[in-house]
């Protein structure tokens, strides 16, 4: 009770940046640019199958690389000393400090046809075609949104009791059964986190697709983009394309969330 | 010789004779009912020896406590055991086996970890199955034996409950369930109860004596609470910087401690330099007394113990020695009075009230005064001139510990 009126500010906060902007998005979805309510921008959508479902292609498989880069990563990171563990830590963060489109951009000139990669490789007289692929968004999403992934494990990993894990091993447990029977259970959460921080903000860029992808390799925030700033000019559109994204987001997590439930459940209640 | 692993069952033990067997340097007598020895061990840490040629057998179904002040090694001596720490140097045998290299998942020793380390993913019940799972043992038998274990500790109808719920006490008791689901032969426990508060830990430990003598196993237990060692064990390992001090039963090493540390570590002594001049006659304090010790050289220097207990008040004049009272603490069960003669201040504990300041005599009978050699240990010890509890409690940065997570709870 008594945080109630402390929780005041932020129920504003939340009125204001939150619900008035997604009634605003609602609002639009649903009217024509004369205000008129209609169906026609969500009906419109099903023209837009082909780059919602390469966003979310390509978003799945930047998320499933980033956690088999990042998991081995951290859990190497939450073994170390201390000391280990704070300049490791600091390393995966450096990159998120610089400009978002700075990092992109300079994976455009190392990429590019005449690029830094393929400078070397001409060395040997090799060339290579990476820039303006749905490889380059890919390795763009995975550079850009790793942090997002390792820094949730390492969270959980670090908290792990070093203690639980010799009981496991006291009580029988081979390395490999330590893992499935002990560390994976209990990273569990922070895979989940982890997956949400980087599929959500992976399948809605635009700038990696725009900048690594060539304008060739479509995504749906590239649309989105183009409805709101450029010559398609089309905000109803846009909107209805945003709330379908936002809903299929949801659903996705909604799915994972029920994952990580299901497999706790299986071993028993926890808080 | 006769080389058996015996993995889980308890009705195969082979009483065989006492064998004997060489090892380079002499002759070495041998139980074989040891079930655990240790040989030579050496470990350190960051070039600091926590551990010094350290050997120990262990008989099988004997309780042993690991005793001593923290950092003296004990809890080392354990994980060794355990298979968590290889020593730099030395031998780990089970059943006259070499288990040095052997990871901790592959011996027939289970642990109960200084704060219980439950799975907190997984329910009472999953808990205890825990280790019969990894053996893949036939669902129904699991069911029955967590059930059987559950009720040896007091816990049916816990099943359910995640082991987040329950409190200090009703963990530990999940731990010991959890350890021994899977029959182990030996049982290690890591200061156990160090997390209880003192009543629950009075219950505890009573509760483990019960479940050691009723299973038979051999438990190996560590503390730093010498009133914990006396009353459980039947062989206490008095230990202190890396070494064995003394081993023997709870009597033997209260009565009889073999240098300053450990009659200054078990109970509260008085120590006094003295000089054996013959058989049974010891000089201390200028006067002579006659003592039941022997075997020492004509006038050998030596370290005097007398236990505060067994001095008794007498009159001034009747008195041995004669001193001055300058505290008095009331204890319950007694009084703690300081007396100083000469200098050198003396504990003593009597039920009968004598003021500060008071001139008292005291009378000491052969029986109560026991002779230990010298050793690095003299002088460091058993003069309560500077004796404050405060500053005894504040030094045993461990106890202070344990009084906040008491607290916690």
């Amino acid at each position: 009770m008594r945080s109630k009126s402390a929780a005041a500010p932020f129920g504003l906060w939340m009125l204001i940046f939150t619900i008035v902007p997604m009634a605003i998005v609602v609002y639009f979805a649903f009217t024509d640019p004369d205000g008129q309510f209609t169906l026609a921008n969500i009906l419109e959508i099903r023209n837009y199958a082909k780059p919602f479902l390469s966003s979310i292609y390509l978003g799945a498989i930047a998320t499933v690389i980033c956690l088999v880069l990042a998991y081995p990563l951290s859990f190497i990171i939450a073994r170390s000393t201390e000391r280990v563990q704070q300049t490791m830590v600091m390393i995966v963060m450096i990159p998120m400090w610089m400009n978002f489109l700075l990092r992109t951009y300079a994976w455009m000139s190392i990429l590019e046809e005449n690029g830094f990669l393929n400078q070397f490789f001409g060395l040997f007289g090799l060339h290579f075609n990476m820039i303006n692929t749905s490889g380059a968004i890919v390795l763009g999403m995975v550079y850009n949104f790793l942090p997002f992934m390792v820094l949730p494990l390492y969270s959980v990993m670090a908290k792990m009791d070093d203690r639980v894990i010799e009981a496991a091993r006291d009580l029988g447990c081979n390395h490999f059964e330590v893992f499935r029977r002990i560390i994976l259970p209990l990273s569990t959460p922070g895979i989940v986190s982890g997956i949400t921080m980087v599929f959500v903000p992976a399948v809605s860029t635009f700038v990696i697709s725009k900048l690594l992808g060539g304008g060739k390799n479509y995504m749906i925030g590239d649309i989105i983009e183009a409805m709101f700033v450029g010559s398609a000019s089309n905000y109803n559109l846009g909107a209805a394309l945003s709330l379908v994204l936002m809903i299929l987001m949801l659903l996705c997590m909604a799915f994972t969330r029920k994952v990580d439930n299901d497999e706790e459940t299986i071993g028993g209640m926890m808080a | 010789m006769l080389l058996r692993f015996h993995a889980a069952g308890r009705d195969d033990i082979h009483h065989t004779p006492q064998e004997t067997f060489y090892r380079k340097g002499g002759c070495i007598y041998m139980d074989s009912k040891n079930i655990i020895r240790l040989e030579n061990i050496s470990v350190s840490f960051d070039d600091q020896s926590v551990l010094q040629n350290l050997d120990l057998q262990i008989s099988d179904g004997e309780f042993v406590t690991l005793l001593g002040p923290s950092g003296c090694g004990k809890t080392t001596t354990l994980r060794i055991i355990g298979g968590f720490l290889k020593p730099d140097s030395g031998s780990v045998f089970f059943d006259d086996q070499l288990v040095t290299d052997l990871p901790p998942h592959k011996r027939p020793v289970n642990t109960i970890f200084q704060r219980y380390a439950l799975f907190p993913h997984l329910n009472v019940f999953d808990n205890v199955a825990f280790g019969m799972q990894v053996r893949k043992m036939k669902k129904e038998e699991i069911r029955e034996r967590v059930e059987e274990m559950l009720r040896l500790v007091n816990l049916t109808g816990f099943e359910k409950r995640s082991v987040n719920t329950l409190s200090g006490g009703q963990q530990q008791r999940v731990a010991i369930a959890r350890a021994l689901a899977i029959h182990p032969r030996v049982l290690l426990l890591d200061e156990p109860l160090a997390a209880l508060d003192l009543k629950l830990r009075k219950d505890m430990q009573a509760e483990l004596k019960n479940i050691q003598k009723r299973l038979g196993i051999t438990f190996i237990y560590v503390t730093h609470d010498q009133e914990e060692a006396l009353s459980m064990s039947d062989t206490v390992v008095v230990m202190d910087s890396g070494k064995i001090q003394q081993i023997g039963t709870p009597q033997d090493i209260y009565n009889e401690p073999t240098n300053a540390f450990v009659a200054d570590f078990i109970g509260e002594s008085n120590i006094l330099d003295g000089v054996m001049l013959s058989d049974y006659l010891v000089e201390f304090f200028g006067r002579k007394f006659s003592c039941l010790d022997s075997g020492f050289e004509p006038n050998e220097p030596v370290d005097v113990v007398i236990r505060p207990e067994d001095i008794d008040i007498v009159e001034p004049i009747k008195g041995d020695l004669v001193g001055t009272v300058t505290s008095v603490t009331f204890k319950g069960v007694h009084y703690e009075t300081i007396v100083d003669f000469k200098g050198f201040k003396w504990m003593i504990q009597t039920t009968d009230f004598y003021d500060v300041d008071r001139t008292i005599g005291i009378k000491l009978n052969p029986e109560d005064i026991h002779i230990m050699k010298k050793s690095e240990y003299s002088g460091m010890f058993g003069d309560y001139s500077s004796y404050s509890e405060e500053f005894d409690e504040m030094a045993d940065p461990e106890a202070a510990l344990t009084g906040e997570e008491a607290e916690e709870r």
